[in-house]
């Protein structure tokens, strides 16, 4: 047990899933992951070849090269340098490469700032990459690991983002627990390639593709996201029985067993919520909490089996699609339609700002006047100066 | 096995890693180089082609004219895709040649930090630089590599400027500033030349540059069976230098007898068609300078006539800029 912040936390899980080659440039804050993995590899601790690479795009440019050479690749990112990384991030899943990325969530272009907001993600969800969202530094090391199990498992062959909130969890330490590298070991056996750049048995991968063929590679990508599902799902199982930590999969949840009122949160909002919903349940009310961890593959028919029997669910979200609704409640929409569930979007902790337990009361008391047949905005952004 | 050293054409295995049956142009430089160099580098290479006419005339789905590993994934990233190709080969204990083969496009212009920051970082591969002078995959629209004067469909003969008005950047002025263990330039027409320096390049370790000129029969608008004796007309008229640096030690591997106006070049092909009396002396009078740099000697007049005071040559007649 260590106390460490979440990004030397991610270099811990990086350097017990035995990585073996790390193409790096340094993004605030994102830097911490990279410095310390560059470390480790110095000190001999970790056995990888680090390659200094002078961009994002080619840090993600050679990570695929790296996989497609048959090693296990991992590198990290941040905002802007994710956002130059989007054109070569598409190549990875089209071409079944499991590279896992950690991506430190952070506000993107004007208003620039190095704060977290997942504006820089969430656009990324139509890659093809798997999107697991994180809570707390714990859970930051142990996804590491398991990602590597999701992503390189033979149903799937995809590349895996985790995206953990900038500075919230990025520079705050935390005590943290180090499963045994031979449990790792047991856990994550070393990377065997589905398709490789071998002069022995020549393939070649990625070439041009006419319209007669394009569709059904794309349909077959479509599948092996939505085939992921399960996957996560057992990776997770026995995770927990080896470790005694388990996450719940794609989503866990939280006093939902008679809950009448939700809320959907994502990332280290989770845990603020967690205390609402306690101090609500000790006024009496019957609020629960869905801690959603996957945007991809997306859980459209698990929160359609937890919200059933709501009378109203409320959806944060930490990013905007402007003119519309954050991208969380729109996923959220599309995945309850059906249901007719009353639901409302609650949009807050953009460019960096805290979201308090005021905040995240307030979006429950609005989820409670929904439930309640009274009118309410469908779209409230919380913790605005001025009016909202 | 131990190769036998490929000194001559003569030398050259006649195994094919680009096979017969590709969809390249009639008289295609590219194809013609790059079926030279596999022979060349043989069985245990792997291939990153990026965004090119190479990937469009080797591989198109469900075909490759590729008997190598081929792998492709955009445009701008050769260098750091062959790094990342590197690293994994050599982590799994195999001696195998990754090589890189970008346009021009791709290496001058959209792939040069890619480019430099293998070169920085000495890379173990090879790259190669198939310069066809235009972004011909795209239609012929103009590169830093294309030379004074010449038309492009983003270079066009209009009224008031006719055809591309910089002249080619040095390429491999920047690349050998990274002091890598080798760089050469090659030219399809001279093919001893060309396999000595493939082979070299394959024999040492670090980064390697290959610059091969590649005439392009639909952008430069020339014949198809002409491509080789323009390209030899290219060094003849000193359009185009054979030379490498090796490890630091700058060697001219051909030299012209004398040098032969560029006209004779410009005029097999309609790309400089063009051209006005003026241009084509302020073209002339580049390729003497450059030819005074490599061959540390005076060019006669004709076919120059370079001022002695002269410092720099100025070509956007901005007044602000000098002389």
């Amino acid at each position: 047990m260590k106390v460490i912040s979440a990004d030397h936390a991610v270099a811990h899980g990086a350097r017990l899933a035995r990585v073996e080659v790390v193409p790096a440039f340094p993004i605030t804050p994102q830097t911490l992951i990279v410095e310390l993995i560059a470390e480790f590899i110095n000190d001999g601790e970790l056995d990888a070849d680090f390659l200094p690479v002078e961009s994002e795009h080619s840090a993600m440019s050679a990570a695929i090269g790296a996989c497609a050479g048959g090693a296990r690749a991992f590198t990290a990112t941040s905002s802007q340098g994710l956002a130059l990384m989007h054109e070569m991030l598409y190549a990875a899943p089209q071409n079944r490469l499991p590279v896992v990325m950690v991506n430190v969530n952070r506000s993107l272009g004007a208003a620039s700032g190095i704060w977290v907001e997942y504006n820089d993600s969430m656009p990324e969800r139509e890659s093809g990459w798997l999107q697991v969202y994180i809570e707390d530094n714990q859970e930051a090391l142990d996804m590491v690991i398991q990602a590597y199990r999701v992503a390189e498992d033979r149903e799937v062959m995809l590349p895996m983002m985790v995206c953990l909130d900038g500075f919230v969890l990025s520079h705050t330490v935390e005590r943290v627990d180090f499963p045994d590298q031979h449990l790792v070991d047991s856990f994550l056996p070393k990377f065997k390639p589905l398709y490789l750049l071998d002069p022995d048995e020549p393939v070649t991968m990625n070439p041009i593709t006419p319209p007669e063929y394009a569709m059904e590679m794309r349909f077959q990508l479509h599948r092996a996201v939505d085939g992921s599902k399960e996957v996560i799902e057992k990776v997770d199982r026995e995770y927990g029985a080896l470790t005694g930590r388990t996450y719940g999969g794609l989503v866990d949840t939280y006093q939902m067993e008679d809950a009448e009122i939700a809320l959907i949160t994502l990332g280290t909002v989770t845990s603020t919520a967690r205390v609402v919903v306690d101090h609500l349940r000790s006024e009496g009310k019957k609020v629960g909490l869905i801690k959603l961890r996957f945007m991809r593959p997306f859980p459209s028919d698990e929160l359609e089996s937890i919200a059933e029997n709501l009378k109203a669910l409320g959806v944060f979200d930490r990013s905007v699609s402007f003119n519309g609704f954050g991208p969380v409640f729109t996923e959220t929409r599309n995945a309850l339609y059906h249901l007719g569930t009353p639901l409302t979007n609650h949009i807050a902790g953009l460019g960096g700002r805290d979201v308090t337990f005021k905040e995240v009361r307030e979006m429950f008391t609005v989820i409670e006047e929904h439930a309640k047949g009274h009118r309410v905005k469908e779209c409230h952004w919380h913790g605005l100066r001025g009016d909202s | 096995m131990v190769a036998k050293e490929i000194k001559t054409i003569k030398d050259l295995p006649r195994d094919d890693y680009l096979t017969r049956g590709h969809g390249a142009c009639p008289g295609c430089g590219v194809a013609i180089a790059v079926k030279n160099i596999a022979r060349v580098l043989g069985k245990d290479t792997i291939v990153y082609v990026p965004a090119s006419c190479l990937i469009v005339f080797s591989a198109l789905y469900p075909a490759s004219a590729f008997k190598w590993p081929f792998f492709y994934t955009a445009f701008e990233n050769t260098g750091a895709v062959i790094s990342g190709i590197k690293a994994a080969l050599k982590r799994r204990g195999r001696e195998v040649t990754v090589i890189g083969m970008a346009g021009d496009g791709g290496t001058f212009d959209i792939g040069l930090q890619a480019l430099s920051g293998a070169a920085e970082r000495n890379e173990d591969v090879i790259y190669v630089c198939l310069d066809n002078e235009a972004y011909m995959n795209t239609g012929i629209q103009r590169s830093g590599a294309t030379p004074f004067g010449a038309w492009t469909t983003t270079s066009p003969i209009g009224k008031k400027v006719q055809g591309k008005r910089e002249f080619k950047k040095d390429i491999d002025a920047i690349v050998s500033a990274h002091s890598i263990p080798y760089m050469a330039t090659l030219s399809i027409a001279h093919p001893n030349d060309f396999v000595r320096k493939v082979q070299k390049a394959k024999s040492v370790s670090g980064f390697r540059f290959l610059h091969v000129l590649c005439p392009c029969v639909p952008g430069w608008r020339s014949e198809a069976s002409k491509s080789v004796a323009i390209a030899r007309l290219a060094v003849e008229t000193g359009m185009w230098t054979l030379y490498e640096v090796d490890h630091g030690v700058e060697k001219l591997t051909y030299k012209p007898k004398t040098l032969v106006p560029v006209k004779e070049y410009l005029q097999l092909q309609g790309r400089f068609r063009h051209m006005s009396e003026e241009d084509i002396e302020k073209l002339q009078t580049w390729i003497c300078e450059r030819w005074k740099h490599h061959f540390y000697e005076e060019v006669p007049v004709p076919p120059c006539k370079i001022e002695e005071a002269r410092k720099a040559l100025i070509i956007d007649e901005d007044p602000l800029h000098g002389p």
